[in-house]
């Protein structure tokens, strides 16, 4: 099979439009089931009550929010080495996702964090690296909003990406080598719940759905920059047509 | 299940504010996300069918 | 004449020229350093502690205002497009323009540090340390900077936007730094935390220009 063929946005446009619908049939499908899962079969907890089913959607959004970005900054690099446009739609069609999952994290971190901890936000080593990944997402995005011609925004953008992510580590070490020295300002934590066999596979089968609601949004989203870029050329004239 | 009536699961366990309030935003997010892309998506339709009609490919 | 020298030397000249520029940046740090015990009020013992944040804060911010002189005027007059052209590798000229941005907001502001960490009350010993940190430390801020500059050179908003990006990747600079400070405090030694600060240095050091250089390449391109 000749991938490169999906590697044109006249090609791929109309494949994404066959995909997006079947994610979003499994995104409701398995958020429905996580949710069933999370809410009526898994047990509460000893310790937090029923305050812990918030991990349902805190953890699965945080993994996302973190993984977007490192696959943000593998479609910018392969948009910078390989000049290929479709790869640098791609990692802007998924800043915006990735940036709403970080929000996620972070709302439902501090809405966790208030009963278990007492507190709505406590400078922890997880939460204040996950507010350091939403100002990097915004700043791919403002960088990008902010550079007229689109294949410039692309390749700028793409080398902060790429300093993003050898930064990432440095900066997640060095947040928690500061919580560490400031143990006795934070609050002691409370570990997550021993998790019980339901719960993990209630937030597994969240985390496969939040999968599935995150490429769905990207595809859809990078149809419309398509659209939006290409929308001097012949081929979407032709799209009209047959329509 | 352990939820005796559809109240005490609205309460849970008198966590109600704290678990709905993350429940509820993620979901006002993500369905808000949802109407963006689709509005987008028009939008960028109605646009490009606009100039095909008006100067045709060029 | 070696052309990287050639270009140090250039921008310092430009630089003594347009010593107000600088002067300002310098005076902003000691400026805002300033502001706090207003706001916070005078208590001593409270100033001692938020000294070494404070000091390296305005230090990161002051660092950060000079960036976008680094490429402005030479992006101005053309001058950038003659670098991108000469045979020499372009991050080593990059490095050079990195090397002097250090000297003329990095230094002063390593040499002014200590002054206002007395006026917080900071011991000898952590005066000594807070000056090494930022000696360590305001490298990094430029090599990272740099890079912020590059990406924005020639962009809407530039000057706004380079904070957005640089200060989220000046945060570990800022935790060693600071730390370094604090253990002084403690008693823990600074060792740990200095080190950690080279080790910033040396990852920076050959990865910022190239990044830049790469930058510069896509906004005259």
């Amino acid at each position: 099979m000749n991938w490169f063929k999906f590697s044109s946005p006249q090609t791929f446009y109309p494949l994404a439009g066959r995909l997006i619908p079947v994610f979003w049939v499994l995104a409701v499908v398995l958020a429905v089931a996580g949710l069933y899962i999370g809410f009526f079969v898994a047990p509460t907890d000893f310790q937090q009550g029923d305050a812990y089913r918030i991990i349902f959607i805190h953890v699965p959004a945080a993994w996302m929010s973190m993984f977007i970005y490192l696959v943000m900054a593998g479609w910018a690099a392969l948009g910078l080495v390989l000049n290929t446009r479709l790869s640098s739609m791609m990692a802007s069609a998924l800043a915006p996702t990735g940036a709403l999952m970080t929000f996620i994290a972070l709302w439902t971190g501090s809405f966790w964090g208030r009963p278990t901890w007492g507190t709505w936000w406590v400078w922890d080593a997880r939460l204040t690296s996950e507010l350091i990944l939403l100002f990097l997402y915004i700043g791919f995005m403002a960088l990008h909003a902010s550079i007229d011609e689109p294949r410039r925004a692309d390749k700028a953008a793409a080398i902060l990406a790429i300093v993003g992510v050898v930064n990432v580590p440095i900066i997640y070490f060095s947040v928690k080598w500061w919580n560490t020295l400031h143990q006795g300002a934070s609050v002691s934590l409370t570990r997550a719940p021993s998790m019980a066999t339901t719960m993990l596979l209630g937030m597994l089968v969240m985390a496969i759905a939040f999968w599935m609601y995150s490429i769905a949004a990207a595809l859809s989203r990078v149809r419309s920059i398509i659209l939006e870029r290409e929308r001097n050329s012949a081929w979407i004239g032709q799209l009209q047509e047959s329509r | 299940m352990q939820w005796g009536s559809v109240g005490e699961f609205f309460s849970m366990g008198g966590y109600a504010e704290y678990v709905w309030g993350a429940f509820g935003v993620t979901l006002v997010l993500m369905v808000g996300e949802v109407v963006v892309l689709g509005r987008r998506h028009a939008a960028a339709l109605r646009d490009a069918r606009r100039l095909a009609r008006a100067g045709g490919p060029r | 004449m070696n052309p990287l020298l050639a270009v140090f030397r250039r921008d310092l000249l430009q630089a003594w020229r347009r010593r107000a520029d600088w002067l300002t940046t310098f005076f902003f740090f000691v400026i805002v350093v300033s502001l706090f015990p207003l706001g916070v009020g005078p208590e001593p013992a409270m100033l001692r502690t938020i000294a070494p944040g404070i000091l390296w804060v305005a230090a990161l911010l002051a660092a950060m205002l000079s960036l976008p002189r680094v490429f402005e005027s030479d992006f101005a007059d053309g001058a950038l497009e003659q670098l991108l052209l000469s045979p020499e590798p372009l991050p080593l000229l990059v490095l050079s323009k990195t090397t002097a941005h250090w000297l003329l907001s990095g230094v002063p502001l390593a040499l002014m540090a200590p002054v206002l960490g007395l006026q917080f009350g900071l011991d000898v010993e952590a005066v000594r340390v807070l000056f090494w940190s930022l000696l360590l430390g305001t490298p990094c801020l430029s090599l990272i900077g740099v890079v912020g500059a590059a990406l924005t050179l020639g962009v809407r908003g530039g000057g706004v936007l380079i904070a957005l990006l640089v200060l989220p990747l000046y945060i570990p600079v800022l935790i060693f730094g600071a730390g370094a400070v604090e253990t002084v405090a403690t008693g823990t030694g600074a060792a740990g935390h200095l080190s950690l600060l080279g080790a910033c240095l040396c990852i920076a050091l050959p990865l910022a220009p190239w990044g830049a250089s790469a930058a510069l390449r896509v906004a005259l391109e």
